[in-house]
């Protein structure tokens, strides 16, 4: 590990103040960042440790959406009793993530910052473009088994891991963020970036900008939510693919749907055509697969990742169906 | 390039307080090993992987493989060592030997942890990934799957997995958690 400086923040503007100034990075709960310090991916010269921020709490807001501190332990948000019963599939997409030692670590901040699990990315004596710009990216014709299938460029075939955004991205979540030009609202769809030419970027953050906290915006029908997580074992592994759903249906017709995939993307993939699709039309298992069919027309698959398609179409229409039969109960 | 840094880093282990100075690269696990002498916390993959490192901190378990030390600094730690003596077994512990959950022992100071922590957040009503329903408030009943579920984090390479399970469901009906 290279060597740093390490100063504590008292308060956001002496974080602001401490970190700009040439390489600095951020430390939360330090389950990504740490690893990345130990693992030569991130070599900063000064660690500003935000940990002890007063920057936690989960609260209703005036028009009865939540606001969510960005310090929030991913094992509390998951508890909490708000996002249980008013957007269970936040939690159930938090408890499918890492283990218990992890999750009362990561910070909701954090848990939307983490880097991609790419092998590549991980192993530094491989060329990645997101690690080291124009270095190439070994995985387009490497290991292809966990490779994106929309919005992929020819620099950078990466997924996003985190589970929470899929449930954010479905929600509309808004990012509150601070910085040396004060503070902004980036809206869930803006925050993160699809590759393009330029994979070393993961998001739309300026340099030094600070998550403040996630808002949360009242949807009540997102009571009939689920998250549904596919992986190579039972529990503690990152998705192959995975589905965050809420729908409102009545008499059999949807009246409005929510839907995002992971494992498909460089950013949480929300599914706006299968949505459109779906909206004012039969709650059937047969529309949800054409949605899906539709949602999927753009994917473009390798021979490794390939198996992703089926797996999505299956997964959706099961979480679907089960949402929907639970409404008729 | 920042000249050779020192922070002072106090910790409180198991009762006992100790000052230290540490570069800022050293983690918990590495400070209670290397500078305490404190071998109980086993150091398995560094990379929060396997759970071998559990400890917890202020009674939350947490990897401390993954940790600056310097952020920690004023923690309340808590190793296995620290939930009973070898004349004194924790319950944990006892159990543990009663159901020949262990065998070459590695991974035993982190399921030990682990199973700590987990009874802390099951007793606080915390769901799980097997939870049938998060959005039920109740109880949480520490059932074999779901104690699986909540173990998940530490790895047992001598596949002793059935025997920690039935050394921590028993205490789980000791405790009324079961
Ligand atoms: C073994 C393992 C398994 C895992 N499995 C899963 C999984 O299945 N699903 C999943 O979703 N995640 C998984 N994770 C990832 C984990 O959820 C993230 O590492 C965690 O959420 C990151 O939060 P943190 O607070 O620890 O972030 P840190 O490591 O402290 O920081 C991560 C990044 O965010 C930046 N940052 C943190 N807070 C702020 C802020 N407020 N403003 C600006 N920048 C900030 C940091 O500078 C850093 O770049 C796993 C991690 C491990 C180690
Ligand atoms: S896919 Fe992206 S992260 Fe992986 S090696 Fe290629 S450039 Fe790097
Ligand atoms: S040594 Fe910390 S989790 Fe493996
Ligand atoms: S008893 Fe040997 S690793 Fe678990």
């Amino acid at each position: 590990m290279k060597e740093f400086e390490y100063v504590r923040a008292a308060t956001v503007s002496d974080a602001l103040s401490m970190s700009g100034v040439g390489d600095t990075a951020y430390l939360a709960g330090g389950t990504n960042l740490v690893d990345h310090l130990r693992l030569g991916i991130k070599r900063p010269d000064r660690i500003v440790d935000i940990s002890r921020l007063d920057l936690g709490g989960v609260e209703e807001t005036a028009d009865g959406g939540l606001r969510i501190g960005a310090n929030v332990p991913n094992a509390d948000l998951a508890a909490d009793p708000l996002v249980r019963q008013r957007y269970p599939f936040v939690s159930e997409a938090l408890l499918a993530g890492a283990s218990g030692q992890i999750r009362a670590m990561a910070s909701t901040a954090g848990n939307l910052l983490q880097r991609t699990r790419c092998v590549y990315f991980q192993d530094t004596t491989t060329p990645c473009n997101k690690r080291e710009p124009g270095a190439g990216c070994s995985a387009i014709d490497g290991f292809g088994k966990y490779n994106a299938i929309i919005g992929q460029s020819d620099q950078c075939v990466a997924v996003h891991p985190s589970d929470l955004c899929l449930p954010l991205a479905a929600l509309d979540a808004v990012v509150h963020v601070t910085g040396s030009d004060g503070d902004r609202k980036i809206p869930f769809a803006d925050f993160h970036r699809l590759p393009g030419d330029d994979p070393s970027h993961d998001t739309n953050l300026v340099p030094a900008e600070l998550i403040t906290g996630i808002e949360i915006p009242p949807l009540p029908w997102a009571v009939r939510s689920h998250y549904r997580k596919v992986r190579d074992r039972a529990s503690y592994a990152f998705a192959l693919v995975s589905v965050a759903a809420a729908i409102d249906v009545s008499g059999g017709q949807v009246n409005d749907v929510r839907l995002a995939l992971g494992g498909v993307a460089h950013k949480p993939h929300r599914a706006r055509t299968a949505e459109d699709q779906l909206r004012d039309g039969p709650a059937t298992a047969e529309a949800f697969e054409a949605a899906i069919d539709a949602e999927l027309a753009a994917a473009q698959v390798g021979s490794e990742n390939a198996y992703k398609i089926p797996m999505l179409q299956r997964t959706v229409v099961a979480v679907l169906q089960e949402l929907v039969e639970g409404a008729n109960r | 390039m920042p000249s050779a840094q020192h922070v002072s880093v106090r910790l409180t282990v198991d009762g006992q307080d100790h000052e230290l100075e540490l570069d800022p690269r050293v983690s918990v696990l590495d400070a209670l090993r290397d500078r305490l002498a404190i071998t109980s916390v086993k150091k398995g993959c560094d990379h929060g992987q396997c759970g071998a490192c559990t400890v917890l901190v202020d009674g939350r378990r947490i990897v401390s493989c993954l940790t600056l030390a310097a952020s920690y600094d004023g923690a309340d730690v808590t190793t296995a060592a620290g939930l009973g003596t070898a004349d004194n077994l924790g319950d944990l512990q006892a159990a543990f030997v009663d159901r020949d959950a262990l065998q070459c022992g590695y991974c035993t100071p982190g399921q030990i942890c682990s199973a700590a922590g987990m009874f802390a957040e099951a007793e606080a009503g915390m769901p799980s990934h097997v939870t049938k329903d998060v959005s039920d408030l109740g109880q949480v009943r520490l059932t074999p799957e779901e104690i699986a579920e909540r173990m998940s984090g530490n790895l047992c390479r001598c596949g002793a997995y059935c025997h920690i399970r039935e050394a921590i469901t028993d205490v789980a009906k000791e405790r009324g958690q079961a």
